[in-house]
Formats: structure tokens, sequence, C-alpha cells
């Protein structure tokens, strides 16, 4: 965990006054927030907060009703998922959407879908360079499964592994999209200490590989343990930013949490 | 003819309301209404009145059965296989019709003689204005129902959360059970007052159902009154165009319609882009 | 594609090819014959129909509008015009591609049930269209006197060669969709169908490979047409309507909706079972079909094929992958 304060590079994630309204419900209001490249950035606050609406209006599954988010300097938040997912922001779900009836394998593949190209006359006559892609991302995909350690589970099934592992394989699934950004939507839900552990290892790894990371997450050592920088969020509102150590002893964050238990 | 198609779609909304499903079968509900009260009256030669409401209420009990042995024992309920299971009793509602009334056009006598009734210098059958009236206290009846009884709002309670409606103690089995009945009834109901106008054959339930689709989306699916409404413009427009193209396009006027509908505004005229987005489009 | 798919795939070729001569010693030999070169144009369909309904998880209950495109533009074409037969199946479904194309991008964005309405609407007034424009199609009582199919200057009029150029077309398909199946299209494609917004997420652009899913099965219909109509040379709108539409829909169903072979056996059975029995139980045809669409999904979703792999796979102490799929 760093201590460093950025201020020459550009942020890689930029919110401008985000704002998300469902029908009578204000989900986010007004936030604004900007993210530094290379670092782990943990987004944390009750239920309710807002917190992977944010996460929908950043990975493209919601548009918000007004603001702007700028990933890299490019507006991205009128474009659907598979683009910006194209630009170069992945993402996990909160209740691990792999594909079940698909091998461990296959689904890592599918990440590799925004990096290639063949179409269907391609795959269908099988060209020559549609075989050597295929090729390049059987190989990627195995490369992920190993930067995970799950090599072993290549050809189960997805819905057959235990949560803990389907967590780590729906990240895995995740990297093979190649991005510089990377949502985790509550990794550890579900997770028993050991498996936390090795989740907050592999979550290091990927920020060193040169990887940002979001993180919401409920389990605050986790948070503390491996978050360079801490964003609290309250009913969609920005509360508090800093470093984990900063955070926890502000009386607003401490209020906001216990005021809603 | 397009409160005929109001109607229908009437029975659409309803069975939508209660189970956000979309029954296929709702147009055989009115072919069944119109050719059991051709069997009621012309064989069995019951009297008018008990003839509508005989034909009704086996309708209705057509409407108890699919909901009671067929949708209940779905066993995966996911969206393809319930629109498929829907479709397959339309078809088989189709069949046996097409067993027992073969593949003639039926019709049936008005329900009160006399010749057509001038009014403004149109003449309008007097079929006509019993359709009209029927479908006006169809309305008018299910609006008291679903918004004043206490059953009705109940019914509706099921369609937007069946679990949180359980759990207040709402029969969502007999809501579930109740809707397809109402639905069946009404159709039928429908196809009883318009046979004397145009006729009733096994092959209509498609068609009509397709278009009383139309209308439900056109007025926005779970709109009452916006059936109504839709029920008439799409009635009119069919009616309008029948004078301009042969008599086949004009079916095509009501189903081009639905499509657009769907494809450009799926919450149809009435009902709102937000409710829209949350129904299961 | 793995071992095993080929290994079925070859079997099924052996099978296919070797059909007319095993039933010649039967004096009925025509009739069968006649039968699956129906069964083999109906499974161009059907497999597109798999395609779309099994992987791409979406209804279309437009097949029958697509089949019949294709065949009336070969059937008006080569009549009204004169035109080379081989040289206007193309059009036919190109025609069905464009079609298909501008119908699938507002359609699609529908799910289920008004999916299922929408293609439905579609493929009656594509009926009607055929119904009224009596000029060029002839109306209700269709076309006749179209012309047969040619290769090198001589004429298919038997029925063995025209099993033999059907079939081969069915293969064909079916190499290709295999090939589909098992790349990175497959995949995008069964992962829309399971999970659809994760697969947006990873960057599958689900709108795009469903109308593009949707535009294959409608070229495969229109290849159907096209060929059924040099076959039987002559055309009725009857044969392209709603209930069409459903009997594919059956045929798939019955096969197995998640596996191409699934949709091979349904056809051919569904084909048999409609020939044979039609004659003794015509009135009875709609009711039945009806029956078996409603038993199937209640009671037998994955269609037979699922039974025959469970049957395989209590031999080996594996657990089962389904077919087409690896």
């Amino acid at each position: 965990m760093t201590e460093t304060t950025q201020i020459s590079t550009p942020p890689i994630l930029d919110l401008h006054d985000i704002s998300m309204q469902f029908g009578g419900i204000t989900a986010l209001k007004g936030l604004s927030y900007a993210v530094p490249p290379g670092i782990i950035q943990a987004v944390i606050g009750p239920n309710g907060a807002g917190k992977t609406t944010l996460f929908h209006c950043i990975s493209g599954l919601h548009q918000p009703t007004s603001g702007q988010v700028l990933f890299e300097g490019r507006q991205i938040s009128r474009q659907p998922p598979h683009r910006v997912a194209g630009a170069g922001i992945s993402r996990t779900f909160q209740h691990v959407a792999l594909f079940k009836e698909m091998t461990v394998l296959e689904n890592i593949m599918v990440g590799r879908h925004c990096r290639t190209h063949s179409g269907f006359w391609a795959t269908g006559l099988r060209f020559p360079g549609m075989r050597s892609e295929e090729k390049r991302i059987r190989e990627m995909a195995l490369s992920h499964l190993e930067f995970v350690g799950l090599s072993d589970t290549a050809r189960l099934h997805a819905g057959t592994l235990p949560l803990g592992k389907q967590k780590i394989l729906e990240i895995a699934r995740a990297l093979a999209t190649d991005p510089r950004l990377v949502l985790l939507d509550e990794p550890a839900g579900g997770l028993n200490m050991r498996e936390t552990e090795e989740l907050g290892e592999l979550i290091q790894r990927i920020c060193r590989s040169g990887i940002t990371v979001m993180l919401v997450e409920h389990d605050m050592n986790l948070v503390m343990e491996v978050s360079d920088l801490v964003l609290v969020l309250h009913y969609g509102e920005f509360l508090a930013a800093g470093s984990p150590n900063e955070i926890k002893d502000r009386p607003e964050v401490i209020e906001a949490y216990l005021g809603e238990a | 003819m397009g409160l005929i198609y109001a109607l229908v779609a009437i029975g659409y909304n309803i069975v939508y309301n209660v189970t956000e499903i979309i029954n296929f079968a709702q147009g055989e509900f009115v072919m069944l209404g119109g050719l059991f009260a051709v069997f009621f009256a012309g064989t069995l030669h019951l009297p008018i009145l008990i003839t509508f409401f005989a034909a009704v209420a086996v309708a209705g009990l057509f409407g108890f059965a699919m909901e009671r042995f067929v949708i209940r024992n779905a066993r995966s309920t996911s969206v393809m296989s319930l629109t498929i299971i829907t479709l397959a009793v339309s078809i088989m509602l189709k069949g046996t019709a097409m067993l027992w009334w073969g593949k003639d056009p039926y019709s049936l006598s008005s329900f009160t003689a006399g010749g057509p009734i001038l009014l403004g210098g149109a003449a309008i059958q007097r079929q006509a204005l019993w359709v009209l009236g029927v479908s006006m206290l169809v309305v008018f009846c299910l609006t008291v129902f679903f918004r004043r009884s206490i059953y009705g709002k109940a019914m509706l309670a099921c369609a937007d959360n069946p679990s949180a409606a359980r759990m207040t103690g709402i029969p969502v089995r007999q809501m579930v059970l109740f809707s397809f009945v109402m639905s069946a009834a009404i159709g039928a109901a429908a196809g009883v007052v318009i046979t004397p106008i145009s006729l009733m054959e096994y092959d209509r339930g498609a068609l009509l159902g397709l278009k009383g689709f139309g209308a439900a989306v056109l007025g926005g699916l779970g709109q009452f009154h916006g059936a109504l409404a839709a029920g008439a413009i799409l009635g009119l427009s069919e009616a309008f165009c029948a004078g301009y193209l042969s008599s086949g396009y004009k079916d095509a006027v009501a189903l081009i319609m639905l499509l657009l509908t769907l494809f450009f505004k799926p919450e149809g005229l009435f009902g709102s882009k937000e409710a829209a987005k949350l129904k299961k489009f | 594609m793995n071992r095993k798919d080929w290994g079925i795939f070859l079997g099924t070729v052996l099978l296919i090819g070797v059909f007319p001569w095993m039933v010649k010693p039967f004096k009925a030999v025509s009739h069968y014959i006649d039968v699956m070169v129906f069964a083999g144009i109906f499974s161009l369909i059907s497999i597109g129909l798999s395609m779309l309904m099994g992987y791409g998880g979406q209804i279309s209950l437009a097949q029958a509008a697509f089949f019949g495109i294709g065949a009336y533009s070969s059937g008006i074409l080569t009549t009204h015009f004169g035109l080379n037969p081989w040289a206007v199946m193309p059009v036919g479904i190109l025609l069905a591609a464009v079609v298909a194309w501008l119908l699938g991008i507002p359609a699609l964005r529908l799910k289920g049930h008004y999916l299922a309405m929408a293609t439905l609407g579609f493929g009656v007034i594509v009926h009607i269209v055929l119904n009224e424009e009596v000029k060029w199609t002839g109306g209700p009582s269709g076309m006749a006197d179209i012309p047969g199919l040619a290769i090198a200057g001589r004429k298919l009029t038997s029925e063995i060669a025209y099993y033999y150029l059907v079939w081969t077309a069915v293969f064909l398909v079916l190499l290709f969709c295999f090939h589909v199946l098992h790349s990175r299209i497959g995949r995008g494609l069964r992962a829309i169908h399971e999970e659809e917004t994760a697969a947006e997420a990873m960057g599958v652009p689900t709108a795009r490979l469903k109308v593009q899913v949707f535009v294959l099965s409608a070229v495969f219909a229109a290849l159907a047409g096209s060929l059924y109509t040099h076959y039987v040379n002559c055309l009725t709108p009857g044969s392209f309507n709603l209930m069409w539409s459903i009997r594919f829909m059956l045929m798939v169903m019955v096969g197995g909706m998640q596996s191409l072979w699934g949709a091979l056996l349904g056809t051919v059975l569904m084909t048999f079972v409609g020939n044979e029995w039609l004659q003794v139980f015509a009135d009875f045809e709609v009711l039945v079909y009806g029956a078996i669409l409603l038993m199937v999904v209640l009671f037998l979703p994955k269609g037979l094929v699922s039974v025959i792999a469970q049957g395989f796979s209590s031999h080996k102490a594996r657990p089962s992958l389904s077919d087409g799929s690896s």
C-alpha cells in the first residue's frame, strides 16, 4: 500500500457531476471524482449508496441522467457496454455473472472477443487468419488462467466451481479483455478469510501489472489492506476521499456507517 | 370492429397485469366464444341471452383449464418456454375447433331483430350497437373492479411482485387462475357479439389475436382505457384502408401498426416510457 | 471441431449417402426418397432456426416467411423473366438477408413474447402479400410450371439427383455452422444466451450478433425456398403460412434446441411423421402438433437429443457435454 499522490499524471477516469435517476429514485447525485492511473481505488459506503450504480454508469450499462464519464480523456458515458469494453474498461459483477454452461477456459476466451475480429464468414469457412486467431485466443486465455492460479480447472464447466473460484474466474475473464481499468464489484462477497487474502494478493498483482483497479467492497479489512485511495459515497453523493488511513478516522464516514446500522 | 380488438386487447392486458405473460391463446378464446354461441343457439336453440352467458362461461372454463393444467405445471418458466406454451395451447384449441366444427364459417342471428338504424345519414347495424354496448359495459366493470375493489387491486399487486404479494396473504395462484378465466370470458364475449356481423370460423383466432395484441401494445400494455382507444384507432384505420386497398391488405394494416409500435414506441400511446423500461421488453 | 462431432458427422453423411440404395429393394422406395428430399430442405431451415433459438436465444416465427421469400423469388424470376434458376438463387437469398437485417435491427431489441409477436406479425404480413399480389405470385392458387434445376446442361429430374443435391447443401451448411459455433462467434452467441449483460460487458456486441444470426437463419431459409421451388415446380402461399413457421419450430424443439444434430433429427422425424400420418390424421394434424409442442416444452425441453446423450453417458463414466458445444 503506497501513499503517493499523483499530481502530474492525468487521471485515468474522470467523473464529472454524475447523476443517475430511476423514476422517482436518485441513485447518484452530482458525483465528481478523478481516479489517478496505476492505483487501487476503493469505493465504499453503506448499502444503497450507489456504488454498483456508479459501476454500471462507468461500464455503460446505464446512461447517467446527467454528467459525463471520461476515460483517458475520452467521453464514454453514452457508449454501449461493448464499446466501453473495447476502450479498455472491464468489470466483474456482484452476483457472479459467469457463463455457467461453458467451460472455464471458454469463459475467459469470451473475454478476448473485443480484441479479435473474425466474423461469420471467416469462422464459418475457417479462413487461415481465423485459425491462427483462435490459437492465440486459446493461448492468451490459458495464460490468464495461470495468472489467477486456476490452471487445473480449464476443462470444467464454470457452474461446477465453488464460489471462491468462480469469483476468481470472473476476474480472469475481465482481464482477458486487456483492460487498463478493471472494476471489481464486491469480489470478496461470500469468500472466507483465506480466499479473501488470496484475492487481496491477486488484486495487488493486477495493479502491479499496470492495470488500474476500482473496487467496491464491504470487507473493510481488505479495503484497508490493498487500497491506495478510498472514495466514500453516501446516498449517492460524494462524502469523502483520501488514503485509507485518512478516511477511517473521519467522523462523517463513521457516522454514515454507524448511522445506517 | 375496433371494439372487438379492444376487447381482445383487454383480455391480454388482464393476464399481463397479473402475470406478465402474453397469452397467445387469447385470440382463440374469441373464436371459441363465437363458435360455442353458434352451438348453443343453433344446435340447442337456446335463447340469445342464455347463449351469450353460456358461451362466455364455457370459454371461461377453457381459460381455467389452460391455467390449471398447463401453465401451472410449466417446469422451466423461461420466457421462451412460456411463449411457446401459450402458442402450443392456442394451436391445440384451433385444432380441436377444426375437428368439432369443420372449416366452414358459421353465423349467428343478430341479438335484436330489425334492419339497420339510421343515424345521421349512416346506417348502423343493430348488432354493432350491441358490440358497442357490451364493450362499454365490460370496460366499465373492469375499471371499477381493478381500481376500486380490493380483489382487483390484489390482482395488480401480483403482477408487480408475486413474492411480496404472496407474503401479504394474497393467493397468487388463484389470482392467476382468475385472470385467465376473466380474459377468456371477455374474449368469448367479444366472439359472441361479433359473430352475427362477421361470422366465425375455426381459423379466425390467430389473426384476431394478433390484431388484439396490436391494440394492447398500441394502447400501452396494461392500460385498459388505452386498449379501448387503441382498438378504436386500429378499427378505424382498417376501415379507412379497406376503401383503398384490397381486403387482404386491410388485415396487414393492423399488423404493420403493431410492428411499428413494438419497434418504435413499445410503451404505446398511454403507457409511460419509464414504466416500459421497468417491464421486461 | 472435436473428434466426437466429426464422428457423428461422417456417420451421418454415410447414412444419408447410402440410404437410397438401402431402400431400393422395397417397393415404396421412390416415396421415401421424396420424403427425405423434403426433410433435407426443411433441415436447412431448422438448422438456421436452431442457431437462432438454441444459440442466439431468440424466438422467430418468421422462418416460413423467409422460406417463402426465397421460394417466390426463384419462382417469379424464373417464370416471369425466364432467368436461369441458378443465377436467380442468390437474388432470393440476398433479398431475404436484407429484409431480415432491416427487420432484425428493431425487432431483436425486443425480448421473448414481443419478439415472437413481431416475427409472427411479419410472417403473416408476408403471407398476405403473397396472397394479394396476384399479378406476380398468382395469388392463392399460386404459380405452376416452374422450371427445374440443371447441372452442366443436364436437367435434374429424378428424385435421387435432387436428394443428393439437397443433402449436400445440408452438410455444407452444417459444416459452416459447426465452424461458427466452435469459434469466437459461437462463444459470443452462447454467452449472450446465458448472461447477456455480462457478455456485453466483456465486449460482445450483442445487438449486432443477434441480428447477424437472424440474418443467417433467414439466408438458410431462403436457400431452402429456392431448392423447394425447383423441386416441386409450383408454389402456393399455403406452404408459407404461420402453421409452417410453427412446424419448423416444432422440428427444432423436438430434436433439441441447443444442438444442430437435434434440429436435423427433429426435422427428419417430424417430416416422416407429417407425411405418413397426414393421410390418416389430416384433421387431427393441427391438434396433434400443438399437443406435441406442448409436451416437448413441458417435459422434454432439451429435446430428444438430450435423451440420447444421456443414454450414451450412462455407459461412459464422464460428465456429459451437450452436443455441438465443446
